[in-house]
């Protein structure tokens, strides 16, 4: 365990990976929140919801292989991914939502060995990296080094949740949506057309994963097999901030982004997915005995 | 002699609806007492917060002298204290028999028991109970086509099969045919008396609880409104008023 | 008596397979394991009513605990053999006790998504253990009898594994286990409220998945004769996801349901998968959509929906006379 002193001996290391930790877990929050959303408002756990996150790197990396900025692979991303995840809802998801938990899990999960192999297909397995090509910038004097490209990510992930924020206080679907979650069967008698808000659920959160999944492309990598870690990412982050709750998801995600990057450094980086799932069993099984002391279920 | 159940003060909150204010009440070992009230007064939030089936904000549960308000819906039911729901619940793609059988006192559920067959004695029990409720010709039958009487009924046998001390029954009448409405009276009675199994019934049916309960809590708005016997009960104004203004 | 002389033939086919056809002797090896994969997923799956993603974990700690025995212990090669094997078995069942009694006390999706990095993060750890071979993998020790006896003696455990798993299943489902995993699919919150160790029998079906899965490992390690963390030992992406399809295919819930699946899924797998190429996982992921939405009864659950008699279910009332009695 020498990377455990030298975390002490040279704090300013810390300061380097806390840093890279924050800003990659802004990407993780977007991901987490369309999890939320769409657990919130379907009922499903959407396993494919890395998937998402998968395609829209991809997306990012062909703008970037014909010469444009992935930067604005982001909205692009967006947009194609709300028409994907639209469709999803109409092919698929749609004939789930009443189901029971057994069926929308294990459909969700062929659904994602479905995309993440129709990936590999048609994009190859190779490791892909569009360059977004801003420079880096240093602070106390060259100790700290934080890429341009993970600022920016910060930032646009943090814009992409203030548009979401808006999107769903402010226009009528968005108001439709959140009434949708909080009772549907009431929704319904309100006279909304929820099968038009579940699809919109549905695309809105591939929306901001294919948002995402491009920031991850930039500041990372992207291979048709980076999505299974974003779905259990998000799920944790989504059982540890709690339905409906969206500073706290924003909290817990930069939480969790600076805990990998502590732990990658400390394990090694190829241990980071591992320490991910370890991460997950831990927090279950935490969470079931403080839950079992307070008389309640996690069901 | 101290109750074989006591609520005291327990208050029940769900976001900001208080569906149980500071209720008490206290059930002698042995007898069968009954819980009245309107729709939504309570009563099965109540019998939830008494097998722990959700935290109490406040207040206390003593069942046989012990505190059960901290302990979980199993440990709570190993103690043989046992409640039916309302909505029935049953082993629906198992058969009649197979849900009485899986019933047995916790007692009997060692680790060895695991791995043992249900016995003879077992089969022929819960061949009895099923004769008991008028299911038997049904036994084979899955218990989810069953009615939503019948599925009362069978709920009932298994919480019999499972010997508690203390039933908490949920409106056993709901949905039996008014004919053997008069049968199941009779059963409860004799469950009482033959297995001394302590009964708290909640009833909507007046004409049920006021023959069957030696005594009677009535809430409403989630307090208790008015206790006593039962003609005591029927003829207190409150709650005559409370029936009559819930409607 | 229709069902024993079934029984019968199957296991004399079972015996004279190797006689049969000596050249598919790996090949049914393979459709065995299918068989034991799918019954023990099928355990939790469909019984139960817990999803399990990451059965796959006990199945590569069993194969990589025997090939460790095997290559450290040094005593004869059946001594050390039958010795990894029950170590891999045991250690399988460890770890599903030491993780189930944490997250089996969880409900339905939580257990699911808990368990569905299991295999993955598994397979990463023993990919970056050297102890283990690392990424390089591991090759358990030459079979040292005949030429081609090792394809004969590998596929008699394998088939000895699948029977045994298939018969301890029918025993437990027909005894107060069966009873209480099926109430637990039913209706848990109803087996808690009255007062079922509920925990309890989830972590104890869990460990007999594992045992069975454990020493299919140990086997199969041999068998294909070297240990990939990622492609042989913690497969996820192949076994882990075959066992989930082969069961509900086949029927969950039901005992010859996982079975039939298995032998379907492995041999038109096998007929077909070649052409597929690329395309193989491509039509995995789409099967498993497909018959999870379309058809989530599975064939025997079909059959039995449509001919309940034949299945030992009574639609009608017992006769009076019966009744009596
Ligand atoms: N899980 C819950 N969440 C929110 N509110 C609840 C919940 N359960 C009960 N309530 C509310 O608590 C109040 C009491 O409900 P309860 O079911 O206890 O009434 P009840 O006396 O059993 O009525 P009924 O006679 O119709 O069965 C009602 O206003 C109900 O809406
Ligand atoms: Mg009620």
């Amino acid at each position: 365990m020498e990377n455990l002193r030298l975390l002490f001996d040279a704090p300013i290391l810390t300061v380097q990976l806390l840093l890279d930790g924050i800003l990659i877990g802004a990407i993780f929050a977007l991901a987490a929140y369309g999890m939320m959303l769409v657990w919130g408002v379907l009922n499903i756990i959407n396993v494919a919801q890395g998937e998402l996150v998968m395609l829209g790197g991809y997306v990012a990396f062909f703008l970037f292989k014909a010469g444009i900025n992935p930067l604005f692979g982001v909205p692009v991303a967006a947009a194609l991914l709300f028409v994907v995840g639209w469709l999803l809802y109409r092919v698929v998801i749609f004939r789930i939502v009443d189901k029971d938990l057994f069926i929308s899990i294990l459909a969700t999960f062929g659904l994602s060995i479905l995309i993440q192999q129709l990936a590999k297909v048609a994009f190859s397995p190779d490791v892909r990296t569009p360059q977004a090509g801003f420079g880096t910038i240093s602070m106390f004097g060259g100790a700290v080094t934080v890429t341009w490209i993970k600022i920016i990510s910060f930032a646009a992930a943090l814009t992409t949740g203030g548009v979401l924020v808006w999107f769903l206080r402010g226009t009528r679907m968005g108001q439709a949506i959140r009434a949708t979650a909080q009772n549907a069967r009431a929704a319904r008698v309100m006279g909304i057309d929820t099968d038009r808000v579940y699809a919109w659920t549905f695309g809105v959160n591939a929306a901001i994963c294919g948002a995402s999944g491009a920031l991850v492309a930039m500041t990372y990598l992207v291979d048709p097999y980076i999505g299974l870690p974003y779905t259990i990412r998000s799920f944790m982050i989504v059982i540890v901030a709690g339905l409906g709750n969206i500073s706290a998801v924003l909290a817990t995600a930069i939480g969790l982004g600076a805990a990998e990057n502590i732990s990658a450094f400390l394990f090694g980086a190829e241990y980071q997915i591992a320490f991910v799932y370890g991460l997950l069993v831990v927090i279950l099984i935490s969470r079931r005995i403080v839950l079992a002391r307070q008389r309640r279920y996690l069901a | 002699m101290t109750p074989i159940l006591e609520v005291t003060r327990v208050r029940k909150t769900f976001g900001g609806v208080v569906a149980n204010r500071d209720v008490s009440l206290s059930v002698p070992e042995g007898k069968i007492y009954g819980l009245i009230g309107p729709n939504g007064s309570g009563k099965t939030t109540l019998f939830s917060s008494i097998v722990g089936t959700h935290p109490i904000d406040s207040g206390s549960i003593k069942f046989r002298g012990e505190e059960v308000s901290r302990l979980r819906v199993p440990q709570i039911a190993r103690l043989g204290l046992l409640r039916t729901f309302q909505q029935t619940r049953i082993y629906g793609k198992m058969t009649c028999v197979q849900n009485l059988l899986i019933s047995v006192p916790p007692a009997a559920l060692s680790w060895r028991s695991m791995l043992a067959r249900p016995s003879a004695a077992e089969t022929k029990k819960a061949e009895d109970l099923l004769q008991f409720v008028g299911l038997h010709a049904k036994r084979h039958l899955r218990a989810g086509d069953l009615s939503f009487g019948q599925q009362k009924l069978l709920e009932l046998a298994m919480a019999l099969m499972s010997e508690p001390r203390m039933l908490l029954l949920d409106e056993p009448t709901a949905g039996i045919n008014p004919t053997l409405i008069n049968d199941l009276i009779d059963r409860l009675r004799r469950i009482n008396a033959e297995l001394g199994i302590t009964l708290l019934v909640i009833e909507h049916n007046m004409r049920v609880v006021m023959g069957l309960a030696q005594y009677i809590y009535c809430l409403a708005h989630g307090e208790l409104l008015a206790e006593g016997e039962p003609a005591a009960v029927k003829s207190d104004k409150r709650v005559i008023e409370a029936y009559l203004g819930a409607h | 008596m229709k069902r024993s002389i079934l029984r019968a033939a199957v296991l004399a086919f079972l015996i004279a397979f190797p006689a049969l056809l000596p050249a598919w002797r790996t090949q049914m090896s393979y459709l065995v394991i299918m068989i034991v994969f799918s019954l023990t997923w099928d355990l939790l799956g469909g019984q139960m009513g817990y999803n399990s993603f990451g059965n796959v974990l006990f199945f590569g700690i069993g194969m990589y605990v025997c090939a460790v025995v095997q290559r450290d212990a040094h005593f004869s090669y059946p001594a050390t053999l039958a010795l990894g094997i029950a170590a891999g078995a045991a250690a399988a069942v460890a770890v599903a006790a030491i993780l189930g009694s944490g997250i089996l006390g969880l409900r339905g999706h939580y257990f699911a998504i808990g368990t569905l990095g299991l295999g993955i993060a598994a397979g990463e750890l023993a990919a970056g253990w050297d102890f283990v071979g690392g990424g390089g993998g591991m090759v358990p020790p030459q079979y040292p009898g005949a030429l081609g006896g090792r394809e004969t003696f590998f596929y008699y455990l394998a088939a000895a594994l699948a029977v045994a798993t298939f018969f301890t299943l029918r025993w437990l489902y027909g005894g107060r286990f069966g009873l209480a995993v099926n109430a637990i699919r039913d209706d848990e919150d109803k087996a808690e409220a009255m007062g079922l160790w509920t925990t309890r029998y989830k972590t104890a079906a869990w460990c007999v998945s594992a045992f069975f899965l454990g020493i299919g490992g140990a086997i199969v390690g041999n068998v294909s004769g070297f240990i990939d963390p990622r492609e042989t030992a913690f497969a996820g992406s192949t076994y882990g996801v075959w066992m989930v399809l082969m069961a509900i295919l086949g029927g969950k819930g039901t005992l010859w349901g996982p079975v039939l699946g298995a032998v379907i899924f492995h041999i038109t797998k096998e007929l077909f998968w070649t052409y597929l190429l690329d395309w193989q996982q491509v039509a995995l992921g789409f099967l498993i959509v497909v018959i999870v939405i379309f058809f989530p009864v599975g064939i025997l659950g079909w059959a039995r929906e449509k001919w309940p008699e034949k299945f030992g279910h009574r639609v009608e009332e017992a006769k009076p006379a019966e009744a009596s009695g």
